[in-house]
């Protein structure tokens, strides 16, 4: 006689969702908690290096989305190349860091950053100010392992949820 | 609290006396029909508040918590919002129809409260067919339902109304034949009397009669698990799919003005009304009816929406039999126990109950499969 057929289950149901009430839920309230994103996130920024950049270009012919303008100039004393202008619209930019792995001189990084919205189109075109690597904009661990270990470990839940009053 | 007693003090009998204006029958009907309003918003907007909170830990979140100290504003936020919004008529929608909709669902629901006691003689209107007052004007926010359906012209808005219906016309025995039993026990139809005699609450003396009251009265009220009429995923949003703003706004009043009005006639058939020691008799009506709406959002996060022939298999086969049932065992022992001892009467309808709906899942089929009850 299975006692699941006469109301059983929807008593067993009925505790589960009691038990529910009394539990510690498990959100977290977002903007006051935060969790640790996965080291190897791929942020919505591009993170450039001045001193590696060769100014090759090799980024911008990778891209899929040709969000990557590079102007480059010959600087004939020390026979190499200058970047005139480096920018990324970042709203064209599908986070698939090909630009990245493309890089012949590791010169380029995804960003550890993912709440980059702005209220216009324009603020999201990154110029060469804006690529350099600063406290405030780490870089991903994506692509870079030895880059991956110095974030903080990724956290999967807030030890404990506590409520905005 | 004075002030109630002062109110129903100083009035005369109100079935003795015709009304006598300027006496004291206005200032009763004024003073009742303010406090049943003001309790009807009031509480719903606790209902909301509790509803969404609940719902929340039992999946567990959290609710809203943003508008105010625990979120407690957020209906107002939500009524403010939603005062504010532009009322969309459709084009083809029959408008009179459309615009008289969410008030005929409406006044039925504020009207049902006039019966319902308070407190000892504090109701709008001791009726002494007070319980058939109700069963007749429940029915009516079908028709206001209906309307909605019809009148917005779109194909989902009158396929969640034609659910309605059919659930309401299902559902209203059962959960007419489950207040039979109670009213023979108490021997009034006046939901006052009922109260007074229940000296033990009804619910010990007919547990099957509440379960079948809770279960219909939860399908005529379109709550989950038997919301299929305003079923999300299958039509949008039912017979308001195509309403908007300040019309919206009475539907989803209506829809938990019914709420309280079945939590409020479980509280008074089954649980003793406003009876209880120690607290204020306000106070306790008011707490067993919270209560009862705390069971019905329970089942409601338990409990899966069910199919349109499980919600009218679940009707005919299982609740209206047992229903009958129920009747003939209540007759049976009001007319050979009429002064049986409580303490051997309740534990044999509790067995009464087990038993009969053990044997019912047992026939209870649907197609090849029986189904959970």
């Amino acid at each position: 006689m299975k006692f699941e057929r006469y109301g059983i289950g929807i008593a067993k149901g009925m505790t589960v969702t009691i038990k529910h009430l009394f539990r510690p839920s498990t959100v977290s309230q977002y903007p006051e908690q935060r969790l640790n994103t996965s080291r190897r996130i791929r942020g919505n920024e591009l993170i450039w290096s001045e001193e590696k950049c060769t100014g090759c270009g090799t980024c911008a012919k990778t891209c899929p989305q040709g969000a990557i303008e590079i102007v480059t100039s010959t600087n004939l004393v020390e026979n190499k190349y200058r970047v005139e202008k480096y920018e990324v619209d970042t709203g064209y930019c599908i986070q698939c860091a090909l630009c990245v792995e493309a890089c012949p001189f590791q010169a380029l990084f995804l960003s550890y950053q993912y709440e980059c919205a702005t209220y216009r189109r324009d603020e999201l075109i990154q110029g060469k100010e804006a690529m350099l690597e600063t406290p405030e904009r780490p870089v991903s661990g994506y692509f870079y392992p030895e880059r991956a270990a110095r974030l903080p470990k990724q956290t999967l839940l807030i030890e404990k949820v506590v409520e905005k009053r | 609290m004075a002030i109630i007693d002062f109110v129903i003090n100083s009035r005369v009998p109100m079935q003795a006396l015709p009304p006598d204006w300027p006496g004291g029958f206005w200032w009763h009907w004024l003073f009742f029909t303010v406090v049943i309003i003001g309790f009807v918003l009031t509480m719903v907007m606790g209902f909301i508040y509790i509803e969404r909170r609940g719902m929340g830990y039992m999946q567990s979140r959290l609710g809203p918590n943003r508008t105010g100290p625990f979120g407690l504003l957020q209906p107002v936020a939500d009524a403010l919002k939603v005062l504010l919004k532009e009322n969309i008529v459709p084009t083809t929608a029959d408008k009179l129809v459309h615009w008289l909709a969410p008030i005929v669902a409406f006044a039925p629901a504020l009207m049902i409260f006039a019966v319902i006691p308070f407190q000892d003689k504090a109701l709008l209107a001791d009726l002494n067919i007070g319980i058939l007052y109700i069963v007749a004007i429940s029915s009516v926010s079908t028709v206001g339902v209906f309307m909605a359906g019809w009148g917005s012209s779109s194909k989902y808005s009158l396929l969640g109304a034609m659910r309605n219906v059919a659930a309401v016309v299902s559902y209203e025995i059962p959960l007419v034949l489950a207040v039979v039993g109670v009213v023979m026990i108490a021997g009034s139809m006046s939901l006052n009397q009922i109260v007074l005699a229940q000296n033990i609450p009804f619910i010990l003396l007919q547990p099957l009669g509440c379960l079948l009251f809770f279960v219909a009265g939860c399908a005529e009220i379109n709550r989950s698990p038997f919301d299929l009429m305003e079923a999300d995923s299958e039509i949008v949003a039912g017979f308001h799919t195509e309403y908007s703003g300040m019309k919206f706004a009475m539907f989803y009043l209506v829809e938990y003005a019914e709420a309280l009005a079945i939590s409020a006639i479980i509280t008074t058939l089954f649980l003793g009304g406003w009876r209880g020691p120690l607290l204020p008799p306000i106070l306790w009506f008011v707490l067993k009816v919270v209560i009862v709406f705390f069971v019905m959002v329970w089942t409601r996060t338990t409990l899966p929406r069910v199919r349109i022939d499980q919600l009218m298999a679940l009707a005919w086969k299982f609740l209206l039999p047992l229903a009958l049932i129920n009747l003939v065992i209540t007759a049976i022992q009001v007319l050979i126990w009429p002064t049986a001892l409580p303490w051997i009467i309740v534990p044999v309808n509790f067995a009464i109950m087990v038993v009969l709906i053990l044997i019912w899942s047992k026939f209870f089929k649907l197609g090849l499969g029986r189904i959970e009850v």
